[in-house]
Parts: structure tokens; sequence; C-alpha cells
């Protein structure tokens, strides 16, 4: 629980926005993980990596294509379970608990942490269907009433329910690349997650709906916590609190988002913030 | 020997014709402008396809008319006298006796001087035709490429004319399988039509008693032909087997395709195709001399009376027929749903069978329809289990237990021992036929227009 006061030097180094840390090291830690190594056959994906989620904020993760971020993302909620020939070591805790003991519930812990993936994967149902897809098999709701409550609030909050309130009943699939971004973001949050993971969430969407999604994770953000992958510094900046940057398969640097992205202790980092590697 | 000489020089002939076509555009190309339109390996080709029409031609008209011009010459070297002696088979005989002598392979009894002489003869004939033949086919080949080489050019389109040929022998080929399929087909119309002279269609589509009187005689005493009990006894024997293989076929493929390991899947899957490789005779027997009793022992225990060959031993030993069929073309058609699907279920909470139930089966079920009517067209085909396994009793009856029939079994029945074609005996043959036939291309263009939705949605 204490993994965060542990890292000494971004706190020493951050003493003007001692504020800001404060708050975010005072945060529970929901997710923390210590010396993940990921390998897919013999290849080995991801080096080491330890680092702790905390409760109620934004952590990013930044870095160059390929370094293994969507990877570290799957191992948070055992997606990489259903990837043939993935393995995974070292520990990781949800509240605690280890998320990779045998005696543990995959489908309890995958409806406790919610995902949005890197590429949009609307089921072949309606809309409505899709959303309603999640609290159906979970009985959140208990009435059609219900339901439809859940499947417009969660619209609404993608910032999608403009668009399709007249198409509810025509496929997901025939929806555009950003609009299909965003009912998957809508089915992710309706069946109520404690952690969402967002792999690359705006990659397909023009500026108004990546704002709507800011405001959307910013609101989430006071009751869950959030893991976001994302390719835009800009976006890292604005919503994140914590920033974690990943290179070739390894954490090079953890910390304070305002922290990572003005003073940097490592060369690396500061590159690829200044966009030198990429 | 013949055919040996034929392709070597046919192979040399193609050969040179390639080397010179590629050689030639290679020495019309030297100079800054005189860039070749078509690389110099399309050149050669269209040399070697010059060269091989006319060489093609003579050939074919040899193996077309050389028979018949064989035929003659052999007659004129019958002496007229013994000609005339002879009555038609004898003069066949004979000359089929002097063919013999000439290929050397001797003769039963002692030959007659005319036919040694005559043999004699028709081994000199034969060696120079061949030798013409040849000599004829190589020299316009020979031509050939001397017209082929005074075309190329550096703007010669060789290439775009030897895909135009290529093009054009697709098109042939595919041309053979479709005309084929209207060959059979139109020949089914027209002797069903002529079936249909005896007996009026709709005796035949809605008579409920099939009783074909074999006369032996020809004339008169046509008998009943209705459909009715053999459809049925289709219909029936096809729903058991569906009924079977169904829910074993697919059961079996959402295991392959959902919980096995990959290295179980390697090995099962040929296995359970095995079972789709044992010949249907051998299912058949299986199901006379194993299922068949089975049955029926189970039926004298519990008080029912069971028949050792019925509707329902065909399409039980028919329905394991079909397992493999529906399970491995669901398991691919599953495994064809993305895993984008699946991990996005799995994502939000959901168990496997809720993935599999919720989503994949929805997604796939197109194509799993698709395959099930497949394979209902490959059950109203089959024949050789029903042949032995059903009891061949062609009356409308209800109970499964007792012995039916099916077209199928009917067609055999009608055009085994002799058979004339005159009387609509062994006519009706072609009218059931023809009703199979529409069965299973109905069921077929349906299963093809399902697949071909199911691979839009994703591909
Ligand atoms: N299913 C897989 N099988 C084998 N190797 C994989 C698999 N998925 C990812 N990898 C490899 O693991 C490494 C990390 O991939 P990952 O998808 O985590 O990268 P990423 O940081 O998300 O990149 P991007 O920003 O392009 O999405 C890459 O080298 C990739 O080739
Ligand atoms: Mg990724």
């Amino acid at each position: 629980m204490d993994m965060i006061a542990g890292r000494g030097n971004m706190a020493e180094q951050n003493t003007d926005k001692a504020a800001k840390v404060d708050t975010l090291s005072d945060r529970r830690v929901r997710v923390s993980t210590r010396d993940v190594c990921v390998f897919y056959g013999e290849k080995q994906a991801l080096y080491d990596v330890s680092i702790d989620v905390p409760d109620r904020a934004v952590t990013s993760f930044i870095g160059p294509s390929g370094c293994g971020k969507s990877t570290f993302l799957r191992c948070i909620n055992r997606m990489n379970d259903t990837i043939e020939g993935a393995r995974v070591t070292g520990k990781i805790d949800l509240d605690g608990d280890d998320v990779y003991d045998p005696s543990l519930d995959v489908v309890e812990l995958r409806s406790r942490i919610g995902m949005v993936f890197q590429k949009p994967n609307p089921f072949p149902k309606s809309v409505y269907e899709n959303i309603a897809y999640g609290p159906k098999i979970h009985g959140l709701a208990n009435s059609k009433s219900d339901l439809d409550e859940i499947v417009v609030s969660s619209l609404r909050k993608a910032g999608l329910f403009e668009e399709v309130k007249d198409r509810l009943h025509e496929p997901g699939t025939g929806l555009s690349g950003g609009q299909q971004q965003r009912l998957c973001i809508a089915r992710a949050i309706a069946v109520g997650p404690e952690v969402i993971l967002m792999d690359e969430p705006c990659s397909a969407l023009d500026p108004i709906a990546t704002a709507v999604i800011e405001e959307l994770i910013d609101e989430l953000r006071e009751n869950f916590t959030i893991v976001i992958v994302t390719h835009s510094m800009q976006q890292a900046a604005r919503v994140s609190q914590k920033t974690a940057f990943f290179h070739l398969g390894k954490l090079i640097e953890e910390g304070p988002t305002e922290q990572i992205f003005t003073n940097p202790v490592h060369k690396q980092t500061q590159d690829y913030i200044m966009g030198r590697i990429g | 020997m013949n055919s040996l000489v034929v392709a070597a020089v046919l192979l040399v002939l193609l050969g040179l014709a390639y080397q010179v076509g590629w050689s030639r555009s290679r020495t019309v190309a030297v100079g800054a402008d005189r860039r070749l339109h078509s690389r110099p390996a399309y050149h050669g080709t269209l040399a070697a396809i010059w060269v091989l029409v006319p060489v093609a031609l003579v050939l074919g008209l040899w193996a077309l008319f050389g028979p018949g011009v064989t035929d003659s010459y052999i007659r004129s070297q019958i002496p007229a006298d013994v000609a005339a002696s002879l009555e038609p088979a004898q003069l066949n005989n004979a000359m089929a006796r002097i063919r013999s002598i000439a290929s050397g392979y001797g003769v039963l009894g002692e030959p007659q001087p005319f036919e040694n002489q005559a043999g004699q003869a028709l081994r000199q004939f034969q060696l120079i035709s061949f030798l013409i033949v040849i000599a004829a086919a190589a020299g316009l080949g020979v031509l050939a490429l001397f017209a082929a080489r005074r075309r190329i050019t550096p703007a010669l389109r060789a290439r775009n004319q030897v895909e135009a040929v290529v093009n054009a022998l697709l098109v042939a080929c595919s041309a053979v399988a479709i005309l084929t399929t209207i060959g059979i087909v139109v020949s089914l119309l027209f002797e069903a039509i002529r079936f249909f002279t005896f007996i009026s269609p709709v005796d035949f589509f809605f008579g409920t008693v099939w009783n074909p009187r074999f006369s032996t005689t020809g004339t008169g005493g046509e008998g009943d032909y209705g459909l009715i009990p053999l459809l049925w006894g289709t219909v029936m024997v096809a729903f058991i087997a569906m009924f079977v293989a169904v829910p074993v076929g697919l059961m079996s493929a959402i295991y392959l395709s959902q919980y096995a390991h990959p290295r179980l899947r390697s090995t099962v899957k040929p296995i359970i195709e095995v079972l789709a490789g044992i010949p249907t005779i051998v299912y058949g027997f299986f199901a006379l001399v194993t299922v068949g009793p089975f049955l029926s022992g189970i039926g004298n225990a519990v008080g029912l009376d069971i028949r050792a060959t019925s509707a329902a031993t065909a399409g039980l030993v028919m329905g394991i027929m079909i397992i493999p069929f529906i399970s491995s073309l669901s398991d691919d058609i599953l495994r064809q749903v993305p895993k984008s699907l699946r991990d996005g279920s799995l994502g939000l909470g959901a168990t496997r069978s809720e993935t599999i139930r919720k989503v994949i089966l929805p997604a796939a079920l197109p194509g799993i329809v698709g395959a099930f009517l497949l394979a209902i067209s490959r059950a109203i085909g089959e024949t050789m289990i029903v042949v032995l396994a059903a009891g061949n009793s062609p009356i409308l009856r209800l109970n499964p237990f007792e012995p039916t029939s099916t077209v199928t079994v009917t067609i055999v029945n009608q055009l085994t021992g002799d058979t004339d074609f005159a009387g609509p005996q062994s006519l009706v043959a072609f009218a059931l036929g023809l009703t199979l036939f529409a069965m299973t291309l109905v069921l077929n263009v349906a299963a093809l227009l399902i697949v071909r939705r199911f691979r839009e949605q994703y591909e």
C-alpha cells in the first residue's frame, strides 16, 4: 500500500507541485504490479514491470508503438489468458488480492475491471443490444425500462446518443469507426466496472468527440480507477494524474503526470515526450 | 512408343520456339529507344503458343480421322472375293485379326494368308502414315515458328496476348464443368419428359401408391407411380439423420473451436474427418449387421416391435455418417468469428458459455445453417445406407420403426436388372433423379446464399 511513497525521488523533485503529489500518493492503490514479465511463446514482450495504479485517478501509459502498453493492460484483467502461448510471470494485485490466484474467478474479475479494446469490436448485434449485453448477463436491470435507462445513459456519457438515437436497433457494425469506438466505450461503462482499462480510446475520433470522451474520463475519475493508453502526449497531459512511460517492453519511468511532462528523470522519457523517439 | 515420339517432338519444338522467341526479342531490343513492351519470357511463351496451335491441330485431326482412314485401308487390303464371301460380323472379326497381326500381338488360330499379307501391309501403312503426320505437324510447327519470329518487334504486345490465351484456357476449362452439368440436367429433363408421356405428372407428384409392375412384355400394365411414399421416406430418414447429427456435430464443433487445446484439436479433428472418409457401403453393412439388430433388441426389451431394417436404423447410421460433415464445417465457421468479438464479450465479464451462446453462435449462425443445409442435401442424396438398412418398402407409413424406402433406393431398384428405357418402369428413374436434383439444388443454393451473406459480414 505504501509503494508510491517508496518512490522517493519523484516526491523530492516535485516539491513545487507538492500539493498534487500528495493527493496522488495519499490515494489507495487499486492495482499494484510487481516484476511482471510477459512472454509470447519464446519472445519476451514485457520486462519486470512494477507500478501502482491509484484509486479514483487516471493513469496513462505512453510509449512508442510495440513497446508493450496493450500487453500490460491486458495482464491486468487477464485478457492475456485468451492469447495462445502468452505467459505472465510476476505479481498483480487488485485491492491486495492476487489476480493470478488459481482460485480467483476470472469472470468476476473482468466484470470489475472493464476494458475498451484498441480495435473497436462491436458485436454483430443492434446498437441497443451491444450495450444491453453486459447489464443483461450480470442481471443489472430488473425491468425493460431499467435496461433502456442504462443503455441511454451509457450512450449519452460516451457522446454517442445524439448520433444513434434513431438507429438504436440497427447493427452496431454499421456505425463509422469512431462511432464504433464510442459504442465500445459505452458498452464497457454500462456494466459499471470499478476499474476501466482503455486502450487508445480516441484513436479514431475527431477533436470534438475526443473532448467528449476526455470529459467522460474526467467524470468517471470521481468514482472509478482509470488506466488509459494513448499516443497523444497532450491527451495524457490533459486527462491523467499519473503517467508511465514504456520503451521496448520496459517501464522506463513513472510518476505524477506533471512531473513526467515537465521534469522527467530519464533522457529517454524526455526524448519521447519531445518527439525524438517513436 | 508412338505417343512417346510425339511427346518428344512436341517438347523439342516448344522448347526451341521458346528459346527463339526469347532471344529474338532480346536481339530486336538493342538500341536506346527500343524498349521491349513485354519481357522476353512472354515473347518466348507466345512463340511456343504459335507453334503449339498448328501442331495440336494436325495431331488432333489425325486422332479424329486416323482410325477411319486406317479402317478403309484395311478393307482395301482384303481381297474382293474374300470380302464378298464374309458376313459383316466375320468381316469385322477379320479386320480385328489383321490389326492384331500388324501390331505383333498374334492371333488365335492359324492366320489365313490374306490376313498375314494385309497385316504386313497395314504395318507399313501405319509406319508411313505416322511419319507423314509427324512430319506434317513438325513442318507446320516450324513454319509457324518462322512466322512468329518475324512478328517479334519491340512494340509487340506479347504479354497481353499470352494473358489472353491463358484467360481463354481457363474459361474453356470452367466451360467443361458447366457444359457437363448442363448436359446432365438436359438429359435428365428429356428422359423425364418421356416418362411423363406414360404417366401424368399429377399422378407422379401427388400419387400415394408406389407399385410399378414390371411387365415383361413392355406393353400395358403400367402400375402406380406415386412419388409421395418415396418422398416421405426420404424426408423421414433425412430428418432422423439430422436429429442425430446436428446436436452431436454442433457440440463437438463448439468444443473443438472454443474449448479444446490447439494440440488436442489438431489431433482430434483429423480423426473425426476420417469418419467422413469411410465408404458409405461400409456404413451400410454396419447398419445392417450391427445397428439394426441392436435397435430391434432394445425394442424387444421394452416391448416395442422394432424392425431391424427401418427408417430409424438407416437414419441413425446416416446421422453418424454426417456428423463429421457438420462438425468440421461448423468448426471452421466458428473459428472464422473474429477473436476480437470473443475478447469483447469475455472482457465484459461474460462466461465462456455465455460468450458462445450469445455472441459467437449468433454471429456464426448463417454459416452454420448453411452447413446444415449442405448436410441435409447430403442425406437426401445418400444411397448405399438406405439400400441396405431401410428395408426397401415403398409404402406410406408414419412409424419410423417400420421399413421404408427412399427416392435413391427406388432409382437403384428401377435400374438394376434388365432395362430397356422404353417403358415407364425404367424411365421413372429419370423423373426421380430430376426430383432429387431439384431438391438438393434448392438446398445447396440456399446454403450458398446464406454462407455468402455470412462471409460479407466479416471480410
Ligand atoms: N498476440 C501476440 N502474439 C505475439 N506477439 C505479440 C502479440 N501481441 C503483441 N505482441 C508483441 O508484443 C510486443 C508488444 O505489443 P503491444 O501490442 O503490447 O504493443 P503496444 O505498445 O500496444 O503498441 P501499439 O501502440 O502499436 O498498440 C510487440 O512486439 C508485439 O509484436
Ligand atoms: Mg496497443
